[in-house]
């Protein structure tokens, strides 16, 4: 009897779990997904409360249609395999729509998920073209591509740098390789070679012997394609070596610990971004309870909360549905107000406009850096 | 020129870094023939511990940095040495006279145990520390100079003195002794009245007070760590061990200064996208040709 009884009160357990299954559910479940741990868990930490925040605003006024957005988290570490198990569970849990994901190589193998099962992906924050090239038909962005960024970082080398001979360095990773393409590419535009191309690898902790092939070749300006953690550390090495060249990087190095890798080396390095968001009117409100909460709503925390904003929005003007086509289409042709101010999608899934400009970092005082608009 | 001597600095750095974490890994299999896996992860809660007690050492009031450092590197190394007894008193003693795999898998298992330990107990954020010291030595002009800085100097001393150190206890000391005789015949060795668990243990901690040495001296060099350092570093290290051959000392810092200088003059002289095949192509080769590594010695089939 003993030997039974625990697989009679499992069976009996998903039956009746089965059942509760079965009965259509008040909330309405939302995929949050990107590296809520590893390295670039700061990243992660950012997606969340963005959309964490934008539920709990949305549910305080009634939830959309009277339901309520239950945040469901899936942590997938920026690891390509991890991101497919993610977006697996998140079918299976029949979330009506999903924000994330973070990193491009992420974000492109779930998508293949979400596009069998039909569901409405938007990311936030994955830049790399392929993500709405590849014609899948509910997948969205809220913010730029890459090849947008590099026209934007190729042509503030070329033209305000005036460099003369460019290193550029990427991570080898999808993101990283295709910002530095896409810069690449641009500089070529304005007639100027890289002296130097090369990919290192993610979780290294020593560039010295690059930092010193740039020294001998005199590079001028360092650009880099990848994320802040390997960022840091090779300008900090650049630095203890002299070599004073400019560095510029994109969207993967706008987070406060970019700065405590790099240390005083920080000073002085550019980034391309979209405009900040956190200085928009629309978004001051929002900006506010983030900080009054104690939270810094940093690079792509108000990316997220827009996200979250426009996912409500489509779900509440057709009927809470989970059809991801339908939801597309309709996003599709609409325009949005949100904190971020008006969005406009075009017919891949891209943004209409985009705003990337240059930031650069300068020490706020007290051993802290911060940036701001050039 | 200076850039080739750059090179040759950058690759003896990064060659000691390997040959330090090296160390402990085969000290560990000299002794008992198994490859502590979890070295890795000792190299990285060193670094941890580094962050934490350098903070205390503020908090006292030790402004000077040099009376820091040793204060850090006194507490981590007890900390780290208890880790490397618990260790081997939880996961490997138990499985002793087993089959050979069941501690390595035992090893494999203790790594993820501290390592996902550390990520829920400290976050799986990057720490930073930042640059605390500048001292630096520089040779030539303005512009083109040879530089390695003081700690970077003070990495490749700690790798040669511990080499040597340990090199000395195990050939000429009554512990080396016993450490050797465990090795040959545990048994026969008991037998004669040397406590072998006591032995192993102490092989164990001098190991871990090995990755925290490591630990402490290249945090500070680099100045940021996570809690995924420790496997980096551990395949790099025990790649260093298995070149110079596995069990012996001064294999293994000729492994890693060799791993050093063949990854630095590849990346900086040919490509650095493909460093790490260069590495493990000549790995591959010098296997071919010396399967026991450069130093280690074919072992002989007990009867």
């Amino acid at each position: 009897m003993n030997r039974y009884f625990g697989a009679v009160v499992l069976a009996v357990a998903l039956l009746f779990g089965a059942a509760g299954c079965e009965k259509k559910s008040d909330v309405i479940k939302i995929g949050v997904a990107g590296p809520i741990t590893g390295a670039y868990a700061k990243f992660g930490e950012q997606l969340v409360k963005g959309a964490t925040l934008a539920a709990d605003i949305i549910n305080a006024a009634g939830g959309i249609n009277g339901r309520k957005i239950e945040v469901v988290q899936g942590d997938d570490q920026c690891d390509p395999k991890q991101a497919r198990a993610v977006a697996n569970s998140f079918v299976n849990d029949k979330v009506y729509a999903v924000v994330g994901h973070f990193c491009s190589s992420s974000t492109i193998p779930a998508s293949e998920v979400y596009d069998e099962a039909n569901i409405l992906q938007i990311t936030p924050a994955s830049t790399n073209p392929q993500v709405t090239d590849r014609g899948l038909a509910a997948v969205f962005r809220t913010c730029g591509r890459d090849d947008q960024q590099g026209n934007v970082a190729g042509d503030f080398i070329a033209k305000q740098l005036k460099a003369k001979r460019v290193a550029i360095i990427h991570d080898k990773d999808t993101y990283g390789q295709g910002l530095a393409d896409a810069t690449k590419a641009r500089l070529r535009t304005h007639g100027i070679k890289e002296v130097l191309y090369e990919g290192i690898t993610r979780g290294d902790k020593d560039f010295n012997s690059l930092v010193t092939k740039m020294k001998g070749l005199k590079v001028d300006v360092i650009y880099f394609g990848g994320i802040h953690t390997e960022a840091g550390l090779i300008v900090r090495q650049a630095r203890e070596q002299g070599l004073k060249a400019t560095f510029i990087s994109g969207d993967g190095i706008v987070t406060s610990e970019f700065a405590s890798i790099a240390g005083p080396a920080a000073d002085g390095v550019l980034m391309t971004f979209g405009a900040d968001p956190r200085n928009l009117p629309a978004a001051a409100d929002v900006v506010k309870q983030f900080r009054d909460s104690g939270y810094e709503p940093e690079a792509y925390t108000l990316y997220s909360y827009t996200t979250m904003q426009i996912i409500a929005e489509a779900l509440a003007k057709n009927d809470v549905t989970n059809d991801g086509a339908k939801l597309a289409k309709y996003i599709k042709a609409t325009s949005f107000s949100t904190v971020m101010g008006s969005k406009a999608f075009d017919s891949k899934g891209d943004l209409k406009v985009t705003d990337y400009v240059v930031y650069k970092w300068y020490p706020s005082g007290g051993g802290k850096y911060d940036y701001k608009e050039l | 020129m200076y850039i080739l001597g750059q090179q040759l600095i950058n690759g003896l750095i990064l060659g000691s870094i390997y040959g330090l974490i090296a160390i402990g890994y085969t000290m560990v299999y000299g002794i008992i023939g198994m490859i502590n896996f979890a070295h890795g992860e000792i190299y990285m809660i060193s670094a941890y511990l580094f962050a934490i007690f350098l903070a205390l050492a503020g908090v006292f009031g030790i402004d000077s940095l040099p009376v820091a450092l040793l204060f850090t590197l006194a507490f981590t190394i007890i900390i780290t040495g208890l880790y490397g007894f618990t260790v081997e008193r939880m996961a490997y003693r138990p499985l002793r006279g087993s089959t050979r795999l069941a501690p390595l898998i035992s090893a494999i298992g203790m790594s993820l145990v501290l390592q996902n330990f550390v990520q829920l107990a400290q976050g799986a954020n990057d720490q930073a520390l930042p640059p605390l010291y500048h001292g630096v030595l520089r040779l030539g002009g303005e512009e083109d100079f040879v530089q390695i800085t003081h700690i970077q100097i003070i990495i490749v001393a700690a790798t040669v003195i511990s080499m040597a150190i340990l090199t000395y206890v195990i050939n000429n000391t009554a512990l080396g002794r016993a450490c050797r005789a465990t090795q040959q015949d545990r048994t026969m060795a008991n037998l004669l009245g040397i406590n072998t668990d006591w032995t192993i243990s102490l092989v164990f901690v001098i190991g871990a007070s090995m990755a925290s040495v490591a630990g402490v001296l290249i945090t500070f060099n680099f100045g940021s760590f996570n809690f995924f350092i420790g496997f980096v570093a551990g395949i790099k290290a025990f790649t260093a061990a298995v070149l110079g051959g596995i069990g012996s000392l001064p294999g293994a810092m000729l492994g890693g200064i060799l791993l050093g200088l063949s990854e630095s003059l590849f990346a900086g002289f040919v490509n650095t996208d493909y460093k790490d095949v260069f590495a493990f192509a000549l790995l591959v080769t010098v296997l071919t040709f010396r399967p026991t590594g450069l130093l280690g010695r074919p072992e002989v089939e007990k009867i």
